[in-house]
């Protein structure tokens, strides 16, 4: 087996193994409930909807919606100091190997299809919409959308989230009669953008997390400057573009080694012919982090 | 290893992240994302 192929049976192995950490009470697949224990205080740093019958854990981004909408608070204090921990010490490394719809993606893309698209005209532009939708969805709308109390409602899980669908929605949907009979329009238009999205990522590599995701988005601002981080050594480069056509983010690493982009997935590493290329917290003499080509 | 210079940012984050979520619990928010968290949220799997 070669190199590239030894990282990413390695990467799905931990995406797999997180995945099943974050979703392993069992017992709520099988009775349509959910977990209610102590663990769900905790945010997990992955799209994980904490309303999945398996979730051990609550969501970032579902989290920060509740305590904002919330009459009392307007701003979440321990959801965006664990983001901020979170993305300055991991970055988008947490997209690339710890997010469970960071891997159903990467499994969508694994079917084979006419022609996988790489790049394609508006695609640049497109990578900012997930700022807009973290700044629209996740902070304003549950701050100024309100009922009569007060109270918001989480606006990107209410009519975005296609992870939410995937593994809250269509699991407790199957598993509790009650909840089946109160399905309406919103679980049809949900359901329609989960198969657009499913759809979209057999065909372009992480449409979710290049084009939508906010919490990617988060952690694309932490990029530049986390610990972990990808280093490239110019005395060893020799230019020849290997890593950036590796890259299936788009990323050309020899440029932008900070690029919000980057999903530390080690791709370009494993490209690389020269080893001039390292992801991690540490990195040898003469490599530069942030340095531009000439 | 990481310069001392290029790691003073993200440690500075650290240390701040830190003290906002010490700041997160002791206000209470904890409470709130629990109640939501241990519900079926139905705007989140697209019935509410």
């Amino acid at each position: 087996m070669d190199k590239k192929k030894r990282v990413l049976h390695r990467r799905t192995g931990v995406q797999a193994v997180w995945t099943f950490l974050s979703n392993c009470y069992a017992v709520g697949f099988v009775e349509g409930k959910i977990y209610t224990g102590p663990l769900k205080k905790i945010c997990f740093p992955g799209l994980n909807c904490y309303s999945c019958p398996g979730a051990v854990g609550s969501c970032p981004i579902g989290s920060l919606q509740a305590v904002m909408g919330s009459w009392k608070f307007h701003a979440s204090l321990y959801v965006g100091g664990f983001l901020m921990v979170v993305g300055a010490v991991l970055g988008r490394f947490v997209c690339g190997w710890l997010c469970p719809f960071g891997l159903v993606q990467d499994l969508c893309h694994k079917v084979p299809f006419l022609k996988k698209i790489k790049h394609f005209p508006g695609d640049r532009v497109l990578r900012y919409l997930k700022y807009g939708i973290l700044a629209v969805f996740v902070l304003l709308m549950p701050l100024f959308v309100v009922d009569m109390v007060g109270q918001g409602s989480p606006a990107f899980c209410q009519y975005i989230c296609p992870a939410g669908t995937l593994s809250g929605g269509i699991p407790l949907v199957l598993g509790n009669a009650g909840l089946r009979g109160a399905i309406g329009f919103l679980f049809q238009w949900k359901m329609a953008i989960l198969a657009a999205t499913l759809l979209a990522a057999v065909i372009v590599y992480r449409p979710f997390c290049k084009y939508l995701c906010p919490l990617g988005a988060v952690y694309a601002l932490f990029n530049r400057a986390s610990l972990y981080r990808l280093r490239v050594d110019t005395d060893k480069c020799i230019h020849c573009g290997a890593c950036s056509k590796a890259c299936k983010m788009g990323v050309d690493p020899v440029k932008a080694p900070g690029s919000p982009e980057c999903i530390r997935c080690g791709d370009c590493a494993k490209a690389c012919p020269k080893d001039a290329i390292q992801i991690g917290f540490t990195a040898s003499k003469g490599c530069t982090a942030q340095q531009k080509r000439p | 290893m990481i310069k001392r210079k290029e790691a003073a940012l993200p440690l500075l984050l650290v240390l701040l992240g830190i003290a906002c979520m010490l700041a997160g619990v002791y206000r209470g928010e904890l409470k709130i994302l629990f109640a939501k968290a241990v519900n079926i949220c139905l705007e989140c799997i697209g019935i509410g």
